[in-house]
């Protein structure tokens, strides 16, 4: 790890101030950072640390009847808290399907996000051709072990997927990321956060330097949601593909879908497609919902070694589906 | 606001107030082992999988490897040689003694600082949920089974 100098931010200008500085990194629950700076992922200069700013951790509920989660409210405390885990199960669900019970105590939810791909290329502690680690460098995973990669919205340059399961729930919800910067405020849909590779996969995401992610805010509850998650052990492991559904239901029939696809892409993929031909569809229609999410997939398109995740992640819609359907108001 | 990258640090270990100049680079982990002599925390991957270093920051369970000195500051935390009280082990130490929960011994300071904190958030329900809220700390050994009954015999010894 190379040396750098460590600052602790007093309150939310004292650290956009600072953090809008060159060569400088905001440090929240750590669990990425400091392996990104062991690995030599992130050679910052200079670090501030966020982990002792005041009024950053609240859940609160609006007045429209959504919710706001403070940024630094960490992922066990999100998941636990009771408006959380009954107005909107899906992200509870994601949340307590992510890491450990250790690494849930320390990771935030606002840093969640920033997570980085677990591609083997990416994390090597070799130095591999790779373009989110050298630009122009090539890409190791285009052919070579690939079949954890991505199915949708890959290109030549990078074919890695975004891991995070919070993110994956908070795009079926429609969130909005509230990032403030030394002149304001700005809001980002949880959609638009994350960017796909195309020919800059370096820029993970949209934020700005010295931007500084300080709330989340959902829209009214999603009681009738879940998170389905397939990975190769139980507990503990990153998705090999995972689903977000969040329905809205009027007796029985559909009358709004939201799918988010998790570990398949770059970014959380909305089935649109999908979440449209769903609406006013029997919850009860296997059939019809398994034809709507199949013909969902026209966008997908496999790699060497990763065909069996087009299979798997309709499987796991259309599960998420049903899981959500299930679940109880 | 003060950049530095060499600061003194003051903290309460195991009830001891301790104050420490760390590089800004030192982790909790590297703090308590190398500076404190506590080398009952263990270093395993140092990088957040194995949950060998598990220790208590102001009261929970967290990987030492992945918090900076810096930013435990003022903080105060728990290892397992500030478990045991008035030369008495803690029931859960006792508990994985009694029941055979480790071989080689490596994962064990971080398994008992898991569990202890397990008992005390209280997702002890099943078996099941203990096998869960456990994940974060691997046995190489697969001492898996004698691990659980130990955190379920220590909620006994607590409870009895």
């Amino acid at each position: 790890m190379d040396s750098f100098a460590y600052g602790r931010a007093a309150g939310i200008e004292d650290a956009l101030a600072e953090g809008s500085g060159p060569n400088t990194v905001f440090l929240a629950g750590g669990t990425e950072l400091l392996n990104w700076l062991r690995l030599g992922i992130a050679k910052p200069e200079r670090v501030i640390d966020l982990t002792q700013l005041n009024g950053l951790a609240e859940i609160m509920r609006l007045p429209d009847g959504g919710l706001r989660i403070g940024a630094l409210a960490r992922l066990n405390d999100v998941a636990l808290n009771e408006d959380v885990a009954r107005g909107y199960p899906v992200l509870s669900q994601a949340i307590l399907k992510s890491a450990s019970a250790q690494l849930r105590n320390l990771a935030t939810i606002g840093g969640n996000p920033f997570q980085r791909t677990r591609c083997g290329y990416f994390r090597a502690e070799d130095d591999l051709p790779c373009n989110k680690r050298n630009p122009g460098s090539g890409c190791s995973a285009l052919n070579g072990i690939n079949d954890r990669h991505a199915i949708f919205g890959w290109s030549e340059a990078c074919v890695a997927t975004q891991p995070s399961d919070p993110a994956a729930a908070l795009a079926a919800l429609d969130a909005i990321f509230v990032a403030a910067h030394k002149g304001g405020e700005r809001r980002i849909k949880a959609v638009d956060f994350h960017t796909l590779p195309g020919d800059t996969p370096h820029i993970e995401n949209t934020i700005r330097h010295g931007e500084l992610i300080v709330g989340i805010e959902l829209p009214v509850p999603a009681p009738h949601s879940a998170y389905l998650k397939l990975r190769e052990r139980e507990s503990y492991e990153y998705a090999v593909v995972s689903a977000a559904v969040a329905l809205d239901l009027e007796g029985e029939r559909i009358s709004r879908a939201r799918i988010a696809l998790g570990s398949v892409a770059l970014k959380p993929w909305r089935l649109t497609e999908a979440e449209r031909s769903l609406a006013g569809v029997s919850a009860n229609d296997s059939a019809a919902i398994r034809k709507i999410i199949d013909g969902s997939f026209g966008e997908a398109k496999a790699l060497t070694h990763n065909a069996y995740k087009i299979t798997l992640a309709k499987n796991a819609a259309v599960r998420a589906v049903r899981l959500a359907a299930a679940a109880s108001s | 606001m003060k950049l530095r990258s060499h600061l003194t640090i003051t903290l309460r270990v195991n009830g001891l107030v301790r104050q420490e100049q760390v590089d800004a680079r030192t982790t909790l982990l590297d703090l308590l082992r190398e500076h404190l002599d506590l080398t009952g925390t263990k270093k395993g991957c140092n990088f957040g999988e194995c949950g060998a270093c598990t220790v208590h920051l102001n009261g929970r369970r967290v990987n030492g490897c992945l918090v900076l000195a810096a930013s435990a500051d003022g903080a105060e935390v728990t290892t397992i040689e500030g478990l045991a009280a008035d030369g008495k082990l803690h029931p859960v130490q006792q508990a994985f003694i009694d029941l055979d929960a480790f071989q080689c011994g490596y994962c064990t300071p971080g398994q008992v600082m898991s569990a202890v904190a397990l008992i005390r958030e209280g997702h002890t329900r099943s078996a099941a949920e203990i096998r869960e809220w456990m994940s974060g700390n691997l046995c190489r050994c697969s001492s898996y089974p004698q691990i659980v009954a130990a955190v379920e015999a220590a909620m006994d010894a607590k409870e009895g």
